[in-house]
């Protein structure tokens, strides 16, 4: 492995496939076309819990161009679905979640309890609105907020504790409050789409919007009983995920279904509206934090409760209160969370999962005890700094969360906060500045990637990874660029494709370490193999030992002697070779590596105006300053970053589900009612990089942005506005009616 | 697949017998609201009347005031110089509204006849009794954030979205309307309806029997006006593309420091625009004022009631009312 581990950021930094994705030429999963392909829409169900008595077909078999409907009374047997009741060993087979078409059951509202198959996509989802269900209701329940109350209703997944419990309760000085999140939807741009073709009765291809192609394959191949390598996924271009492409949903199988019992391959898209409905989301959460310090600022007690939702089908939780485990040195903290089971879809990791929806509590309630002990909140922070990770008590292999404090402090203009809050006007406008934190887990995943040189002077590069925006392609044509010595458009990264070695799923802000690495491996690899063929096939080479040659630019070159020098492309022309290819893989972190922990950390500023009389909120500026190791690259890394701050201002400020308890149903399933911010809403934002590399965790220097990039904004714009205005909104979002 | 006829007219004569002879037939102009209704199952018109080659595009100015011709696009109004001169609340109703691309798209006239957004309109399964009548009102003990807190029945507590239509109910104006029985006009605030018990009608455009049936918006007069101050303030979720939680139309001729004449009207609280007369009168002869402005505002939401979630309307109508008040004096 190369030790060499500087990546300039002002190497060729355009997103390779930006042309592309601007001119339509990408093709995303539903753009894909098939010869003889036919159309599956979803029947969904407009009950929230309870039984399919009957489905009444009859309109809709009749309507033209319907191949077939399917559901619980004619869905042919998926293997997965009960795997071990023949095999006891075949239980990790077992499909995750819902199990379309199954049974008559219903659990929550919007399911998809059939499906219309027909030679057109006009015609499917005419047909699919002719079909009717006679259900058995029961009695459902969606009311977080009466359910939560009810200890039997909750689920008990985790406790922490360090310590005393409840410290904070003696604390000198100390707070004690609740904090609430709605639900809130990934919707990227791009709907979730599946086209599955069958060949024969066990190979499969299929087009999907997945944050992971290999993931993808492998829970199909459970699922179908297929070997993995007959199953085949690809995922070209992805137009946003933000987490909902880490699993597969209900619409995965049912193509599946559907193309093995119509015999031709199916395209099925979700809508806008079920993509509310079946593809998860962040799950509403109530938080308590109880919170104290000493008069000097220092931490004497952290105390923080969270329950969330989740369906009746599945437990998905999240680790929502383990930011106050470690995100600031605290002799005594406590945590407890509890899942609450209702007659909902189930929810999922959504970007910066747990810690932005823990942050929102612990970050509000650090800065709401600054007021208390009037410190600055970037000071408490620093008072409460952790040096070793409270819990491992390991060092971290780096952490710059301080330098990110300076470096946003100054580009926000933090001395002109007023530090009473409701005291300054701007325009009439009273003014507020806000700081908060976000931290995410670093590390590195494992990763495999070949590399392919050619003789023509280029380099491919590829790993079957997907790119749901971050610019994967980029970072890794930019790491090729520097690992190889080359010009950056003589490379090329080839992604999206489980026929490509093995990628890792797209989450957790892991991808550029762990296919950097296995592309830094790849290259040292391909070095070394011309060396060998230099020496084996180029008379001036002839009888040296690898080692006393160097590799630069291209060209290699005896260490002593540069002289004796020749490019890459002549030693594979000497040895008649087109190309060579290696593949290799990123390997595991390194022992060293277990002596760290590993986090990457953000901190948000936000200044904003907030109208007196109204309670309308005008963001002016945010400034994200991260702690996300080396930067790969640099317009990419900032967009991220950018990205994410929207994803921030949409929690704080406008996004919400809204759902009606009566029938356990959304209201506001659309883009017109569920409000995602728009360009207006965005003020001009600053993306500042600590960009320090990290090479314990990986040879790339990178950490990681995906999560820290939205983590910690929500609680940065809701403490702003309690800069401005005195109010402490504690439930999200924070819509002009909570300010007047 | 619902087939539907589809039929381009090129004359107001044209367009009305079309829509005579068809029971179910709607035109069709921008057709922004009306193809997302026929998307989500909400109508099912045997027949669209094409409207958009009628000559009603002209706006036309004289010293009585200016005309707009139904399919004058909302956002070619809202540029035209006139507008932006004498009659600059509708230009900043109108910029309000929507986004960009929509008001690219939509008429005077389809603004004018759009119909509510409340969520239980839109969803085929849940109740809605201006969809469905006799199928009860979702909103009533449900989602009722957004809904109306003026003029409600238990049938409907629905809102009118336009916030055009809110400028025009405060500016005077009035719709000509024809029909098989020739031209009518009728006074803007008298155009739109309140639910009552047959929340099925958004505005008084005839439904009755026979040749009546078609009867066709063709324009809208706003008389001329001396008005120098105005302010249109729209309270929103977020900054573009949301309806009003409440908006507040304000015209106002200030002579010296007195109020010589005013006009108001609210959006996003009843199921028309809402007209505040009873405000126009009181502030009219008062000395424009932080504490008459107040007064005003708590006139203007006397009888207000919310349903739950929408009570803060109530509040949010005063300071909005205050506000655009103040907002609107202060303008040069």
């Amino acid at each position: 492995m190369d030790k060499e581990l500087l990546i300039p950021t002002s190497f060729a930094d355009d997103r390779v496939d930006g042309v592309d994705k601007v001119t339509g030429k990408a093709t995303y999963a539903a753009e894909h076309q098939l010869a003889n392909m036919v159309y599956a829409v979803f029947v969904c169900s407009t009950i929230a819990k309870g039984s399919i008595k009957n489905m009444i077909l009859a309109d809709a078999k009749r309507a033209a161009g319907v191949l077939d409907i399917i559901y619980y009374a004619n869905c042919p047997a998926v293997p997965g679905y009960n795997p071990y009741a023949k095999d006891p060993n075949k239980k990790g087979y077992e499909w995750r979640g819902l199990k379309v078409f199954n049974d008559n059951k219903v659990y929550s509202n919007g399911q998809p309890i059939a499906m219309v198959i027909a030679d057109t996509m006009e015609r499917a989802v005419h047909a699919a609105s002719l079909v009717k269900a006679e259900y058995v209701k029961d009695e459902s329940d969606t009311d977080f907020e009466n359910a939560k109350a009810d200890e039997k209703k909750l689920k008990k997944p985790g406790e922490y504790k360090r310590g005393e419990a409840d410290a904070y309760k003696k604390g000198e000085v100390s707070l004690e409050e609740e904090y609430t999140i709605p639900s809130e939807t990934h919707n990227p741009m791009e709907l979730h789409a599946t086209i599955a073709a069958w060949d024969g009765d066990d190979k499969l291809t299929v087009y999907d919007k997945s944050q992971g192609p290999k993931g993808t394959q492998r829970e199909l191949a459970q699922c179908f009983g297929l070997d993995e390598k007959n199953v085949r996924v690809v995922v070209e271009y992805v137009g946003g995920a933000f987490g909902s492409g880490l699993r597969s949903w209900p619409h995965v199988p049912a193509a599946v279904i559907a193309a093995k019992k119509v015999k031709r391959p199916v395209k099925l898209i979700v809508t806008r509206e079920q993509m509310f409905t079946t593809v998860g989301y962040r799950p509403h959460a109530w938080q308590k934090i109880g919170i104290s310090a000493g008069k000097d600022g220092k931490l004497t007690g952290i105390t923080h409760h969270a329950v969330s939702i989740t369906s009746r089908y599945e437990d998905f939780g999240e680790g929502i209160v383990n930011v106050s485990q470690f995100l600031y040195d605290c002799p005594n903290v406590n945590t407890s969370y509890r899942l609450l089971p209702l007659d909902v879809n189930t929810p999922t990791w959504m970007r910066g999962p747990g810690p932005a929806t823990g942050c929102f509590a612990l970050e509000s309630a650090l800065d709401e005890l600054s007021y208390k002990l009037n410190i600055d909140p970037i000071e408490l922070r620093v008072i409460n700094h952790a040096v070793l990770h409270p819990i491992s008590k390991l060092p971290w292999s780096t952490k710059f969360l301080k330098e990110c404090y300076v470096l946003g402090k100054e580009k926000i203009g933090w001395q002109n906060r007023p530090t009473v809050p409701g005291s300054v006007t701007e325009d009439g406008m009273l003014v507020g500045y806000g700081m908060a934190g976000g931290v995410f887990g670093a590390g590195r995943g494992q990763a495999s990637a070949k590399g392919i040189l050619k003789a023509d002077g280029t380099l491919t590069l590829q790993s079957a990874v997907s790119d749901m925006g971050p610019g994967t392609s980029t970072a890794m044509v930019t790491m090729g660029a520097q690992f190889m010595e080359l010009p950056a458009n003589k490379i090329s990264f080839e992604l999206g494709d489980t026929d490509l070695p093995n990628g890792p799923t797209q989450g957790g802000s892991g991808t550029t370490s762990a296919i950097g690495t296995a592309i830094n491996v790849v290259c040292t690899a391909l070095k070394q193999t011309l060396k060998e063929m230099a020496i084996a096939n180029v008379p001036a080479f002839a009888n040296l030992k690898p080692e006393v040659l160097k590799y630069e630019q291209g060209i290699i070159s005896v260490t002593d002697n540069v002289s004796i020098n020749i490019s890459y492309t002549d030693i594979l022309k000497a040895a008649n070779k087109p190309e060579i290819e290696v593949v290799k893989d990123s390997g595991r972190a390194t022992a060293e590596a277990q002596k760290y922990a590993m986090n990457s950390f953000s901190v948000h500023f936000v200044k904003l105006h907030v109208h007196p009389v109204t309670g309308v909120i005008k963001l002016k500026q945010i400034v994200s300053a991260a702690d996300a190791g080396k930067i790969i690259s640099e317009n990419t890394a900032r967009s991220q970053m950018v990205g994410g701050a929207v994803g921030g201002i949409g929690m704080a400020l406008t996004e919400e589900v809204n759902i009606d308890n009566r029938y356990g149903r959304y209201t506001n399933a659309n883009f017109g009612d569920y409000h995602v911010p728009v360009n207006a809403d965005a003020p001009p934002m600053d993306v500042v990089f600590v960009n320090k590399a990290d090479i314990i965790i990986s040879p790339t220097g990178a950490k990681g942005i995906g999560e820290i990039a939205l983590v910690g904004v929500a609680p940065a714009i809701a403490n702003a506005v309690y800069n401005a205005t005195g109010k402490r909104i504690r439930n999200l979002p924070i819509t002009p009616d909570k300010l007047i | 697949m619902i087939n539907f006829d589809y039929q381009r007219t090129s004359t107001a004569k044209a367009a009305v017998d079309a829509k005579a002879k068809s029971a179910s037939s709607q035109f069709i102009a921008g057709g922004t609201n009306l193809v997302d209704l026929m998307k989500k199952g909400v109508t099912s018109p045997d027949k669209l009347i094409d409207i958009n080659g009628l000559p009603l595009k002209q706006i036309t100015a004289d010293a009585k005031g200016i005309t707009i011709g139904a399919l004058a696009l909302n956002s070619d109004v809202a540029e035209n110089a006139i507008i932006k001169s004498k009659y600059p609340l509708l230009a900043a109703a109108l910029n309000a509204g929507a986004s960009a691309q929509l008001r690219n798209m939509a008429t005077v006239g389809g603004n004018m006849m759009q119909r509510t957004r409340c969520s239980y309109f839109y969803d085929i399964t849940m109740p809605c009794n201006k969809r469905e009548p006799g199928s009860g009102c979702g909103a009533l003990q449900g989602q009722n954030r957004m809904h109306a807190v003026f003029g409600t029945s238990e049938k409907c507590i629905a809102v009118h979205p336009s916030d055009m239509c809110v400028a025009l109910a405060a500016l005077d104006a009035t719709v000509h309307i024809t029909g098989a029985k020739g031209d009518r006009k009728i006074l803007f605030t008298d155009f739109h309806r309140l639910p009552g018990d047959t929340p099925e009608l958004d505005n008084n455009l005839s439904t009755g029997p026979g040749g009546q049936k078609g009867e066709l918006i063709t324009g809208i007069h706003i008389p001329a006006n001396s008005f120098t101050k105005f302010h249109y303030l729209k309270i929103r979720d977020r900054s573009s593309y949301a309806f009003a939680l409440v908006s507040v139309a304000v015209a106002l001729e200030i002579s010296g420091n007195t109020i010589t004449n005013a006009k108001l009207a609210m959006g996003g609280v009843a199921h028309k625009p809402w007209r505040l007369s009873a405000v126009e009168k009181f502030v009219t002869g008062k000395t424009a004022t932080k504490e008459i402005f107040a007064a005003a505002a708590n006139m203007a939401m006397e009888g207000a009631a919310g349903f739950g979630q929408n009570n803060f309307k109530i509040k949010m109508g005063k300071a909005a009312v205050a506000e655009a008040l103040q907002q609107a004096s202060q303008k040069i």
